[in-house]
């Protein structure tokens, strides 16, 4: 049986369905662009540190989406600021400003735990909570993700362009600095959908492997971008089946959902080399 | 302070702060700070794995660590380096939720292996870290001038008839066996903190890359014993001292040699 009962009617899965369906389609769209900048790392530094906005939202009592966007929309301008010109520098300057972030992360946990006393925060925060999701969550979800596509759409030819050849975008007149602010603008709200869904430091799988697997077919960006969300989608939705189907193999305990995420973009990662090789 | 119970943390944290000064010098000049930080997040699975299986979680962080420098190094022929990193992090992680759900109760040990937990080293524990902490040190001293070479000026690496993948292959290993030994202390996170920051600021202060080495070891060591002190003044995690006094510290190095520029 593909679909255990209740699949459909369960509302938890519901809203996972929702809101990792827009987390999938945002990162994959925005991973394609990442890729091509060369910037998987700041990527995956992003979603690292917006973990410090999903402890402290622990700590505070407010909504986690709320302490994974502000903090992640904050990291993205620090990383701007901060962030030399020179391609060896940046890496370390995004390790420097990440190594900061995750050390606050490490202490609000700590206090987490010791003012509440309950200590599946880490876990939370670090892996997600697909199907502990409130259904009430999801317009402001959509509102995020519909933000992130008016920006993509907006930005799409100059960040196109600045991402290829930077050189020749700034000859043309395009403001690459700006486009740079508004990727990790995009980035940010990216990693926020999918910290929610997968957790902060699994969010790299959602932005780095559908769009690594598209670019290995598609030549053109757009279709790239299509080919990624395709996959994007793929995988999140197969592994939240998955997930829900496991409580049927071993009975009473679920396998995460994460890991059927992740496994289902490495297969197709995988099958997407030896589409180039055939 | 330095009560008996608290020795062998200050001997631990002594060695991983000279082991983590020592390699992030490389970890700087190869520009491999990406490699740095995904290697001990991909590799902290491996304690849960060690755990399933009834061993020593020291072996099982040495696996997977060895998994990601494989990793990194298969994914690396097809894609970037910052791409096929990313790529060997989400593989590992996937097989690391699978395991952590798998070893139920080993979810509350999540927070100590990501974040670190000083206080606790026992003797079965330090002797690992002493004999791996040599080990790496030895590889480091003895592949010093290859791995300064093909970082710094691959032309005359090429004329000496070094090979860049090999060295990068070799560098990788040493800096998966010193994520191994600095885990279960430093934490899986903030490790590459030691290996950033530091050698940053000594590269900062000095060119000659010998001194520049010591120098970076020197300044990891007086980071974690301040942190090690200010933690167990305060009973926070060390994690968050290592982290920021990191970036302080590199924040200040680089309006220092800004203002003197």
């Amino acid at each position: 049986m593909i679909f255990a009962p209740g699949f459909f009617t369960n509302t938890p899965v519901q809203t996972a369905l929702i809101i990792a369906g827009s987390a999938a389609i945002i990162s994959a769209a925005t991973g394609v662009f990442t890729i091509i900048r060369g910037q998987s790392f700041a990527g995956h530094a992003l979603a690292d540190i917006s973990s410090a906005g999903g402890a402290a939202a622990f700590l505070s009592g407010i909504s986690p989406i709320l302490g994974f966007l502000g903090v992640a929309v904050l990291a993205a301008g620090a990383l701007d600021i901060i962030t030399p010109r020179r391609a060896a520098e940046r890496d370390l300057a995004t390790g420097v400003v990440l190594g900061a972030g995750l050390g606050i992360t490490a202490l609000l946990l700590y206090l987490g735990v010791t003012l509440h006393s309950t200590s599946g925060a880490a876990i939370t925060v670090m892996f997600g909570s697909m199907f502990a999701i409130p259904a009430s969550l999801i317009p402001l979800n959509l509102a995020i993700g519909v933000a992130a596509l008016v920006i993509i759409g907006l930005i799409y030819r100059p960040l196109l362009l600045a991402s290829l050849n930077p050189d020749l975008a700034a000859i043309r007149g395009v403001p690459v600095r700006l486009i740079g602010l508004l990727h990790l603008l995009v980035l940010s709200l990216a990693v926020t959908l999918s910290a929610m869904t997968i957790g902060a430091i699994l969010s790299t799988a959602l932005l780095i492997g559908p769009a690594a697997a598209a670019l290995r077919i598609a030549r053109r960006p757009a279709a790239a971008i299509a080919l990624a969300v395709a996959f994007g989608l793929i995988s999140c939705w197969g592994g939240i089946l998955l997930a829900y189907d496991s409580y049927n193999w071993t009975p009473g305990h679920t396998w995460p959902v994460s890991f059927f995420i992740t496994a289902i973009i490495f297969v197709l990662y995988l099958l997407s080399g030896i589409r180039r090789a055939g | 302070m330095f009560a008996s119970f608290m020795i062998n943390d200050w001997i631990a944290g002594s060695i991983i702060a000279i082991i983590a000064g020592l390699a992030g010098f490389f970890v700087v000049i190869r520009g491999a700070t990406f490699a740095a930080h995904a290697l001990p997040l991909g590799t902290f699975p491996g304690a849960a794995a060690a755990a399933l299986l009834g061993i020593n979680p020291l072996w099982g962080l040495i696996a997977f660590a060895g998994l990601g420098v494989i990793g990194i190094a298969v994914f690396a022929r097809a894609q970037r380096n910052d791409v096929a990193t990313g790529l060997t992090l989400i593989f590992l992680l996937g097989i690391g939720i699978l395991l952590l759900s798998l070893s139920g109760h080993y979810a509350q040990n999540v927070y100590a292996l990501l974040f670190g937990e000083i206080l606790g080293v026992s003797n079965a524990e330090l002797l690992p870290v002493a004999i791996i902490g040599f080990i790496v040190a030895l590889g480091l001293i003895v592949s010093f001038r290859p791995l300064l070479l093909t970082a710094l000026s691959p032309d005359l690496a090429a004329a000496r008839l070094i090979s860049p993948a090999r060295a990068n292959f070799l560098f990788l290993g040493l800096l998966g066996l010193a994520t191994a030994m600095a885990l279960p202390v430093v934490g899986a996170l903030l490790v590459f903190s030691l290996m950033t920051g530091p050698p940053a600021i000594a590269r900062a202060i000095s060119r000659r890359p010998g001194f520049a080495m010591a120098l970076s070891a020197f300044i990891a060591l007086l980071m974690v014993w301040a942190a090690i002190a200010l933690s167990y003044l305060t009973n926070w995690p060390v994690g968050f001292f290592i982290g920021t006094l990191a970036a302080l510290s590199y924040g200040a190095s680089r309006a220092a040699s800004s203002a003197l520029a």
